[in-house]
């Protein structure tokens, strides 16, 4: 189970301190699939890498399966079983896909099972598994083997950043298979920052950031509602106390 | 008989065990080692001056030839003009390599000077490792000289790479890409530390119609060392050329890439590319976002660069 208490991450801006994420709290239940919604620059991405371990937050605490990991690195909190999918990845030229998809399942995988992770993010396997992860592949592209090192590494905890940035319809279309798959077998508890319906549709559970706080969380159909009427109505409600 | 030492050198820069297989010729410490020639491709010691000739035939396909030097005894100065001709239609694979082992305190170098002449629509692969290790103060200089005349339709690829342990290197490398659909890839992968130095000169000249090169250098300068790179291509027929240098830079490392490319004729076609940099932290990050550390992760991007 992740426990997030009171979480605070203030960075110093041009104009003083800027407040990212405000005290927040969250829980997430063992193999539920939550979904991170809200304004752009609200903190999602900040939480997530917070949860990860990229940020280092200002104040507050981070438990995983009842351990604080508020002082942890990236690669400790790895090894406890969390990953993180970037929104937007770094390329690494000479390493192979099969390079990184090995990295991530910490063992030389066998083509079979490499392939078999590239299909789930739409990818070709036999296209794709030699070829370089730098400047020759496409946006969407990198994004797909990034969501393929996230499924390889098998984590308890599986965090996407917008994992459906610059990726194609049809592709998107396989990825949330994938995600429902993963979801219908227990297999790993999800958090997915999105914007998307479809996503959203699959959650137990979706939590709306903005302002770098909580500003509400609830059921598919308790928040679902509020947001599709907050985008005609306008960002006041989402924004509690900031106005647009 | 190989020692330990020689053995083990050989392992590193020539993929061989012992005395491998197919055409060999080693040379541990300015004499012939060991020498076998086959049928298709025969070795002979040079009568003017210290080196070989290889000479392949003909339409000789899928064999090896392997070449590699091993410097083993401290303040040795070895010189070696190595010559291959390789037959029309030939397609054959040439595997070189220098490694030095010092540890006097005594300066240990080698310079090899090998001139390829290689004949219609034959295809060559090239692979050169070199490596230097001792603990003595001595330095391990390696100061290769590898120069290539394409004739119509001809094909190389040169993959040369400098693993670790060498203190000085001056690399030059000129090729003539002078019959017409000849075609050269070079792949120059270089690794410095400590206080090493080394410098790479590169001549392509795309004389011949419809000739392409393509030169990417690939190197990683970590510590106080320092490299610089002056790949040079000049088209003077219709050809088509592209020069790529990437280097990472780490610690005090200090490295100068100066790309030049000259184009004499209308239909010729040269681009150059140059970046240095230090490993982006995101790619830090997502390898530790797999689990790996910062320094495990830093050691699998340089690898993996340096491939």
């Amino acid at each position: 189970m992740l426990e997030i208490k009171n979480l605070s991450y203030r960075v110093d801006g041009e104009d003083g301190a800027v407040d990212i994420l405000r005290d927040v709290s969250l829980t997430v239940e063992d193999k539920k699939f939550v979904v991170v919604t809200g304004p752009n620059g609200g903190g999602k991405t900040s939480l997530a890498r917070a949860i990860m371990g990229i940020y280092p937050p200002t104040g507050g605490a981070i438990f995983w399966n009842g351990e604080d990991i508020t002082r942890l690195s990236v690669t400790e909190r790895a090894q406890r079983g969390i990953s993180y999918g970037f929104q937007q990845p770094p390329r690494f030229k000479g390493m192979k896909v099969r390079d990184l998809l090995n990295v991530a399942a910490g063992k030389e995988m066998n083509h079979d099972s490499a392939c078999n992770y590239l299909t789930k993010v739409g990818l070709c396997a036999r296209d794709y598994i030699d070829r370089d992860v730098d400047a020759s592949l496409s946006g969407g592209e990198v994004k797909r083997i990034e969501i393929a090192t996230v499924l390889a590494r098998g984590s308890e905890l599986m965090i996407f950043d917008e994992p459906e940035a610059g990726i194609d319809l049809w592709s998107f279309a396989r990825l949330t298979d994938t995600f429902r798959e993963i979801h219908d077998k227990k297999e790993a508890t999800i958090l997915i920052i999105s914007h998307q319906e479809r996503i959203i549709r699959l959650a137990d559970e979706i939590v709306l950031i903005a302002n770098g706080a909580v500003a509400a969380r609830g059921s598919v159909e308790e928040i679902y509602p509020k947001i599709i009427a907050d985008t005609f109505i306008g960002c006041d409600r989402l924004e509690g106390d900031r106005k647009c | 008989m190989l020692n330990d030492i020689q053995k083990n050198i050989l392992a590193i820069v020539a993929d061989m065990k012992g005395t491998g297989e197919g055409a060999v010729n080693i040379r541990s410490d300015g004499q012939k080692a060991f020498r076998r020639s086959t049928e298709h491709i025969v070795i002979e010691s040079k009568t003017d001056k210290d080196g070989i000739d290889i000479r392949i035939a003909p339409g000789t396909r899928n064999e090896a030839v392997h070449i590699p030097v091993v410097l083993t005894k401290g303040g040795f100065r070895d010189m070696v003009y190595n010559d291959f001709f390789v037959g029309d239609g030939a397609d054959v694979t040439i595997v070189a390599g220098c490694g030095i082992h010092n540890c006097s305190d005594c300066d240990s170098q080698h310079d090899g000077i090998h001139t390829f002449y290689v004949g219609k629509n034959a295809r060559v692969k090239y692979i050169e490792k070199h490596y230097g290790e001792g603990e003595g103060e001595g330095k391990r200089i390696l100061n290769p000289q590898t120069v290539l005349y394409l004739e119509e339709g001809a094909s190389v690829t040169l993959e040369t790479s400098q693993i670790r342990g060498v203190d000085d290197t001056k690399r030059y490398t000129k090729v003539e890409c002078r019959g017409a659909g000849s075609e050269v890839v070079i792949r120059e992968n270089l690794l410095t530390h400590g206080n090493q130095k080394a410098v790479s000169e590169m001549d392509v000249f795309l004389s011949g119609f419809d000739t392409k090169a393509q030169v990417v250098s690939r190197s990683v300068a970590q510590d106080e060392s320092s490299q610089i790179f002056y790949p040079r291509v000049a088209g003077d027929n219709k050809c088509f050329g592209h020069v790529q240098c990437d280097a990472i830079i780490m610690g005090g490392a200090k490295v100068r890439a100066i790309p030049e490319i000259s184009c004499n004729h209308v239909d010729a076609s040269l681009i150059h590319e140059a970046a240095i940099g230090r490993i982006a932290g995101e790619q830090i990050m997502k390898l530790m976002t797999l689990g790996l550390t910062s320094e495990q992760a830093e050691q699998k991007i340089l690898e993996g660069f340096l491939r």
